[in-house]
């Protein structure tokens, strides 16, 4: 037991400030009307609920493959070049840029996009335009594209240029050289990189809060807060935490699949 | 692969090389060009709509107006004092514990492992929807107890308490990386065992051995944590309190022009807390 003593505070803390909340959350979701129950699971199932989980996962998969293709392009640009400087700010405002979502990122899209937006007006965008499916995936993959350069980049880096030379004295061409040689070293981390996008996506409620989207594109973060808040209707609350359930599920989904391709990435990287 | 590895470079060949060179460019020009517009566009136009309005022209006058906006200062101090606690607390649970584990309970790792990873699994909104919840429940259940006034403090308005728990519970993976990293490149048996040899008590093996050594560590895990809590909405939110990023959204429906002008400066703050670390690491390792 005194072996143990020095991690003891970590472990109760988490028990507490973390288990008690898991379990409330548990025994809410499974509890209607004072009796348990599946019901407040099936009602997430149903109507509208289940049109904002289908919106956010699909919101989510669309930021998720297009935030990896283009944060692999822009990584690959940056890891290339022979400029040390661009390399440097590259990384570093994207270690910035992922870590920006939130509140700040939504007005910055309204200021620029929205309907009295800078540049929306230079366009002549209709109104409304940002607050659209394709406009909140536009916002997502301002911190999406980052964090797939930050995931990226290692593994890019790890591409020996000898494998290169190896493939091209063989007779390969580049595009066989991609396909064969380089696309299996990188795929654990460009999968990696896909599910730890549609995690961030999928958890994101601050930017669509801030932004109103509630109204046009109801997400099932948004639909969490709305019923715990009682704006709905009062009693919802055990609805609200039956939708995290289904959220918590979808995560750990995700995290099951991140965490040994993670593992494996790096195999090929030492 | 390593029986390949050429001392020399491969010599290209000729019909190849001019092809090669050229090609790549172009599309690293166009990939650059093309995400340097995505990235900048909106900085650059939001800073001009904080900056310019029809009536007015172009002024400054948001910013200074933003110091004198009720709420602005409040906010940001409970933010940088959650913040604070957020840090103290979250490193004084995890070194000591990391320390233990790789001292002396090297079976718990595992589980240390899967603690640490756990809070990703969930994300912020639902773990608030349990704190919610546990609050609500606790405060029925606990109400004829002593307990209650606990429950009472933890939730006070001045100084929620509360955030701080969820909030160190949200950035442990993160500090968990960070110092596991740092504990890495030291071999921490041997530096505790010889300073505890030499008579140094465990306080003072933790603050003038362990910590020292950490320095690039600690500080990295401090300022994310510093940049993840100045930045945070869901839980204070949902919670019904008021740190910074809350208030930003609570004056933007009468007053547009300071919100965005507001999240300008919280960019040019976790910028500069960011550029921070890597100025520190980078220092380190030169």
């Amino acid at each position: 037991m005194r072996r143990i003593l020095g991690a003891l505070p970590l472990l109760v803390f988490v028990a507490l400030a973390f288990g008690i909340p898991a379990v409330a959350m548990v025994a809410g979701a499974f509890t209607v009307e004072g009796s348990p129950g599946f019901g407040n699971l099936a009602l997430t199932l149903r109507g509208g609920y289940l049109t904002a989980l289908g919106n956010s996962v699909k919101l989510s998969a669309v930021v998720a493959l297009l935030g990896s293709v283009l944060g692999t392009f822009l990584a690959q640009a940056v890891v290339t070049s022979r400029s040390r400087a661009l390399r440097e700010a590259v990384l570093t405002a994207s270690g910035v840029l992922a870590n920006f979502g939130g509140v700040p990122l939504a007005f910055f899209w309204v200021a620029t996009l929205g309907n009295s937006g800078v540049v929306s007006g230079l366009l002549g965008l209709p109104s409304g335009s940002l607050f659209t499916f394709w406009g909140l995936a536009l916002v997502y993959l301002y911190f999406s594209v980052p964090l797939m350069v930050l995931v990226i980049a290692p593994a890019l880096d790890g591409l020996r240029p000898q494998w290169r030379e190896a493939a091209a004295n063989n007779g390969a061409t580049a595009w066989q050289y991609w396909r064969y040689v380089a696309l299996p070293v990188l795929t654990p981390g460009l999968l990696g990189g896909v599910v730890l996008l549609f995690g961030s996506a999928f958890a994101a409620y601050a930017t669509a809060s801030a932004m109103g989207a509630g109204t046009v594109l109801p997400l099932v973060t948004l639909k969490i807060a709305a019923a715990l808040s009682g704006d709905v209707q009062t009693g919802f609350e055990n609805v609200g935490l039956a939708l995290s359930l289904d959220m918590v599920l979808v995560a750990a989904l995700v995290m099951a699949v991140y965490l040994p391709l993670q593992r494996r990435s790096t195999r090929w990287l030492q | 692969m390593t029986a390949l590895t050429p001392v020399a470079p491969v010599p290209e060949t000729v019909p190849v090389t001019p092809r090669r060179r050229g090609r790549p460019r172009l599309w690293r020009a166009v990939v650059l060009a093309l995400a340097a517009l995505y990235f900048l566009v909106p900085l650059a136009a939001s800073f001009w709509y904080t900056v310019h309005n029809e009536a007015t022209g172009l002024s400054f006058a948001p910013y200074a107006e933003l110091w004198a906006a009720e709420g602005f200062l409040p906010s940001l101090l409970l933010s940088f004092g959650l913040a604070l606690a957020t840090i103290v607390l979250v490193l004084l649970l995890t070194l000591p514990a990391m320390i233990t584990v790789r001292l002396a309970a090297p079976r718990l790792r595992p589980v240390m492992e899967v603690i640490c990873t756990l809070p990703l699994v969930v994300p912020p909104i639902t773990l608030v929807a349990g704190v919610g919840k546990s609050l609500q429940a606790g405060g029925e259940v606990l109400a004829p107890t002593p307990f209650w006034a606990t429950l009472i403090a933890l939730q006070d308005q001045d100084f929620p308490l509360v955030l701080v728990f969820v909030y160190v519970i949200l950035v442990l993976p993160f500090v968990y990386r960070s110092l596991d990293a740092g504990l890495r490149t030291m071999d921490v048996r041997t530096l505790v065992e010889a300073a505890r040899n030499l008579g140094a008590s465990w306080p003072h093996v933790m603050l003038r051995v362990i910590v020292p050594n950490l320095r690039t560590a600690l500080a990295g895990a401090a300022f994310l944590t510093l940049a993840l809590v100045l930045g945070e909405y869901t839980v204070a939110s949902i919670l019904g309190y008021q740190p910074f990023a809350v208030w930003i959204v609570t004056i933007s429906g009468a007053k547009g022009q300071l919100s965005v002008a507001a999240s300008v400066l919280s960019l040019l703050l976790t910028w500069l807390l960011l550029l921070t670390i890597s100025g520190g690491s980078r220092d380190r390792s030169a």
